[in-house]
Parts: structure tokens; C-alpha cells; sequence
């Protein structure tokens, strides 16, 4: 596949004397939302934290726009143009909304283009702007650690479980967010609340127990009941 | 009582304690000039102590790292402005001020610029193998303090040094009844000036903003692009050189050190940072002042408690609030 902009293959990843991941591989396309399923321990995480450099793949390769960055440290991937959100939004509580931005931001200041788009999407963050993150309902973190990874252009977001523990209300104002965003970024989304990741998903990879269990199209997996009740342990009933 | 703590809120909070401690000793001790010596000693002790915990606070809240060799930066910090300040006896007995100064800016900037060399060759020989792993971090940095000991005791014997002062600071300022001595002012305006860049760099620099979000999420600050071990190392310099100032701004107060320095001040620092608040500029502020003002009220009053008073201080602060006056925000 010429177009992934992002290519896995057969990487192995452990965390202290545990093999977590065991031979995982698959693409994601160039543009939009490609969401990685799978049960609770799966092994999702780690693949975020794994592409990250947070974890070291043990063998295997993580190949970003042609260039290995398996080896690569954390830092060196992100300025590659590869943010990440991570599930417990990563957010620095002590530091005001507008530093937190600030500190996202390669240079320290800020594209007010950008900002304005930022500000249009969440616009949470604008009424915020001073004040220190802790301060900040659960929501309005996860809007400020999506606006982190946005404010600057980025070939690539990981997200880890954007909408774990979010009003519903809010779940629908990120479905809007990350369509928006989706258009000039390509997003790996880690979901398990499966109707967000259909909105929102064009291609969809399933991991179970640290191996990649089923790759295709959001819209074949989203029309396989038999399929999502086989790899998710989910029925569309069950997940609204 | 939650309007009592809103109102104590309003008017400062926990920066409210060292005012109520001031005006606690002031009822207790009766004599307000005695009242102004203990208060300015305190102060001036406190400022002092500052200098040699807030490398140490930065150090746990950024790095995750248990140093229990911080105090031998304090130890040589102390020896070596005393050395500098007996070399340059004759500038500091002349008449002329400006000599007399130069001198001890020379002496304090021997200190400090040693606590940055040694600082780095530390993190990079001694502290960088057991990152992460807080037993042998206890383990080495402990047995690098007693390596440290024997070092002073073999360069300036077991015998103990006298540090001189320089003139132009010694005696005192009187007003009416009260003296307050030269040098005690001294070292509480130079611990205000170190606070006042210290608080600068940290919330009006990038490095400072840097620092307080390594200091609450290293692996984030990682992901936003930057090398925090870089960080590590400049924040490690950074400490080591302010614990060699207060040591020889320590040196200087005393008047008489010997290489067991680093042991004694290693136990003060800690309940500094602990009462504090790990990670914290502003609680290392608070608790140094708090334990200077204690020790000096106590020292008065109850002379027979001076040694146990900043443990139970200590031991007080953690049951209202086991985090520390003012810990840094952890996400």
C-alpha cells in the first residue's frame, strides 16, 4: 500500500517480563480517521505507546512516511509530525490553558489562524484561556489535549480513548471536532465506544490479545453484526 | 469550618502560616526587640536553607530522583568559599567596601560554580545509571555523601575551619533596642534575589514552563518534542550550584564548619522540601522559612525542644496535609 502513511510490521512489543504485543502489523492510510479496536488489555495502548517510542519494540518495524522510526526516541518521532493524546489526556494541571498550548507549540507562538479554528471548534478553550488546567471538567481536558495536538500542523494524531468517561453531549461535539480535524490530518484512533469510532472511522483494524485479529473497511465491519459480536464481544445493540 | 478555611483562603492561605507563627511568638515572647532578632535570625536562616532545599525540591519533582547526597553540594559549597575567603583575608579585614565585597561575590561565585561542575559530573556518573529505580538511588547517592565527607576531611582535616567574614558586613544595625546583625540581612536579601529569579525563569521563560511540566508529566513533555533529559541535566546543575551557595552563605553565618556539615543540613533540607511540597519553588520558600522562624522562636522559648522542633513541625504539617504545603500539580 503506497499510500499508509504509517506501516507496522510484526512488532513485538513487552512490558517488564510480559510479551504484550506479539507480531502486530497493518497500515494507515494517508487522511482521515483509522480506528484500532479491541477488547479491554487488547494491546491498543501499547500499540499507541509502542509507535510513540514511549515503549521499545523489541523486533519489528514502525515505518512513518518511508522512514523507520522503531529506534527513534520520543522526542525525534514528535517533531517527525506525529502527535499524542493519550487516555488520561496527558494534560499539565498546573499550567494555565494558554501555556499548555503554548508549550505544544515548536516555537511558543502561536498560528492565530489556527488558534481561531481551535477556538471555533472548542470553544471551551477560548472562555478558559487563563486559567490553570486542573481547574478544567473532564471534557474540557480532553477538548484541550485534542487543541495541543492540532496546534501546530501534524502528518499524524494517536488518540487513546478520546471519549472514556465524556457526556454524551460532548461525545457528539468531538465526532464534529475530529471530522473537522480529519480533513488535512490522519488520525489512529484507539476506541472502544464503538458508535463514535463508526462515525468517525474509514478503515478499521482489530487487535485481540496483542495480535491483529481483522483489518478492512469501518463500514464492512459496521455492517457484520456477527463480525463486531466475534472480534468485540459487541453487538451494535449494545453499543448505540 | 469550611468558611473559616475560605477566609484563610482569601487572605493568603498557607502563606498565611509564617505571619501566624510571627505573631504567635510575638504574644509568647513579650519583648519586641527580642521578638525582631529571633524573627530576622529566622528569616535569614530561612532564606539560607532555601537556597540549599529548592535545587533539592526541583530535583524529586522533575527527576524522580532521591538525592541524598544534595547535602555534600551544601558541604563544599561551605569549605570552598571559606577557602576562597582565607585567601583573600586582606581584602576582607581592609577598609575599602568594595574590596570587601568583591571578595565575597568571589568567594560565593567559587561555591556556586563548583556545585554546577560537580552537579553535572554527578547526574552523569552517579545519578543517570539508577533513574527509575528509587532504592539505589537512596543506596548511591547516600554512600556518594559519605564519599564526599572523607573527601573534605581529606583536603581540610577534621579539625574545625573558621570562616571569616568579610568587615564591611560584620556587627550589626541598631534601632533603639534592637540590633539586627549586617549579615543576617544580607543572606535574607540574597535568598529573596535567588527566589525572585528563580520564580522569573520559571513562569516567564520557556525553560521555566518546560520545567514545571516536566515537573508534572515528563513522558508528555516527551511527546510534545523535547529531550527532557536535557532538561535533567541543566535542572541537576542548577540545584547542585544553589545548594553550594547556601552552603557558603551557611559557612558564613556560622562561622565555624566542619565536614559533618553535609550530614546535619541533609536532615534540615529534607524536611524543608517534605513540609513544602515535592516539586514546589514556592513550598520550599514556605517551609525554610517556617523551620528557620520555629527553630529560633523554639530556641527561646523552649530551649530544651530546639532539637526536636522541626520534626515535629514536620510531623504537624503532614497530618493538616500529607502532600505538603504547596506539592506541585501532578495532572
Amino acid at each position: 500500500m503506497s499510500d499508509a502513511i504509517l506501516r507496522l510490521d510484526d512488532v513485538h512489543t513487552d512490558i517488564a517480563q510480559y510479551q504484550i504485543l506479539h507480531g502486530v502489523g497493518f497500515d494507515v492510510p494517508e487522511g482521515g480517521v483509522h480506528v484500532l479496536l479491541g477488547r479491554n488489555g487488547a494491546g491498543k495502548t501499547t500499540t499507541l505507546r509502542t509507535i510513540m517510542g514511549l515503549w521499545r519494540a523489541r523486533s519489528g518495524a514502525i515505518v512513518f512516511r518511508h522512514q523507520d522510526i522503531t529506534a527513534a526516541r520520543t522526542p525525534e518521532i514528535a517533531r517527525q509530525g506525529i502527535a499524542y493524546v493519550p487516555e488520561n489526556m496527558g494534560i499539565f494541571g498546573g499550567l494555565t490553558v494558554e501555556e499548555n498550548m503554548r508549550l505544544a507549540s515548536a516555537t511558543g507562538a502561536f498560528d492565530e489562524e489556527r488558534l481561531k479554528r481551535i477556538f471555533a471548534l472548542f470553544p471551551a478553550i477560548e472562555t478558559f484561556w487563563d486559567k490553570q488546567a486542573f481547574a478544567l471538567s473532564g471534557g474540557q481536558k480532553q477538548m484541550l489535549a485534542i487543541s495541543r495536538a492540532i496546534i501546530e500542523r501534524r502528518e499524524l494524531i494517536l488518540i487513546d480513548e478520546p471519549t472514556k468517561g465524556l457526556a454524551p453531549s460532548i461525545i457528539n461535539a468531538m465526532i464534529d471536532a475530529f471530522q473537522e480535524i480529519g480533513r488535512d490530518t490522519t488520525i489512529l484512533l484507539v476506541e472502544q465506544n464503538f458508535h463514535f469510532a463508526r462515525s468517525l472511522g474509514r478503515g478499521a483494524t482489530v487487535i485481540d490479545d496483542g495480535r491483529i485479529a481483522w483489518n478492512g473497511s469501518m463500514e464492512e465491519l459496521a455492517r457484520d453484526e456477527a463480525l463486531q459480536t466475534r472480534l468485540l464481544s459487541l453487538s451494535m445493540a449494545e453499543a448505540g | 469550618m469550611d468558611s473559616l478555611n475560605s477566609l484563610a483562603g482569601r487572605l493568603g492561605g498557607v502563606y498565611l502560616l509564617p505571619v501566624v507563627m510571627a505573631v504567635l511568638a510575638f504574644v509568647l515572647i513579650g519583648n519586641p526587640s527580642t521578638w525582631v532578632t529571633l524573627t530576622v535570625a529566622g528569616l535569614a536562616m530561612g532564606m539560607m536553607i532555601f537556597l540549599m532545599a529548592s535545587g533539592l525540591s526541583l530535583v524529586f519533582g522533575l527527576m524522580d530522583v532521591l538525592n541524598f547526597g544534595h547535602s555534600a553540594f551544601v558541604s563544599f559549597g561551605a569549605f570552598i568559599a571559606a577557602s576562597v575567603l582565607a585567601a583573600l583575608g586582606s581584602w576582607l579585614t581592609g577598609s575599602s567596601a568594595a574590596l570587601n565585597i568583591i571578595a565575597l561575590i568571589m568567594a560565593i561565585c567559587a561555591a556556586t560554580a563548583f556545585g554546577a561542575a560537580a552537579g553535572w559530573f554527578f547526574e552523569r556518573v552517579i545519578v543517570r545509571p539508577v533513574y527509575r529505580d528509587h532504592l539505589r538511588q537512596i543506596l548511591i547517592t547516600m554512600g556518594a555523601l559519605i564519599v564526599a565527607e572523607q573527601l573534605l576531611l581529606a583536603i581540610w582535616g577534621g579539625a574545625p575551619v573558621s570562616v571569616a567574614r568579610p568587615a564591611v558586613l560584620e556587627g550589626s544595625f541598631v534601632f533603639g533596642t534592637i540590633a539586627i546583625e549586617i549579615y543576617r540581612v544580607f543572606a535574607f536579601l540574597l535568598g529573596l534575589l535567588v527566589y525572585v529569579a528563580l520564580y522569573l525563569v520559571l513562569n516567564r521563560t520557556r525553560i521555566g514552563l518546560l520545567i514545571r511540566a516536566g515537573v508534572e508529566n515528563r513522558e508528555m513533555v516527551e511527546a510534545l518534542g523535547f529531550r527532557i533529559d536535557r532538561l535533567f541535566i541543566g535542572v541537576f546543575m542548577a540545584g547542585s550550584a544553589l545548594a553550594a551557595m547556601g552552603g557558603a552563605m551557611w559557612a558564613g553565618y556560622q562561622g565555624l564548619i566542619t565536614p559533618a556539615l553535609g550530614g546535619e543540613m541533609l536532615i534540615i533540607v529534607f524536611i524543608v522540601v517534605i513540609i513544602g511540597g515535592l516539586g514546589s519553588i514556592e513550598g520550599s520558600l514556605l517551609g525554610a522559612i517556617m523551620v528557620g522562624l520555629v527553630a529560633n522562636y523554639v530556641a527561646f522559648l523552649m530551649p530544651k525542644l530546639a532539637l526536636a522542633s522541626n520534626m515535629l513541625l514536620m510531623m504537624a504539617v503532614l497530618l493538616w496535609r500529607p502532600y505538603g504545603l504547596k506539592p506541585a500539580v501532578k495532572g
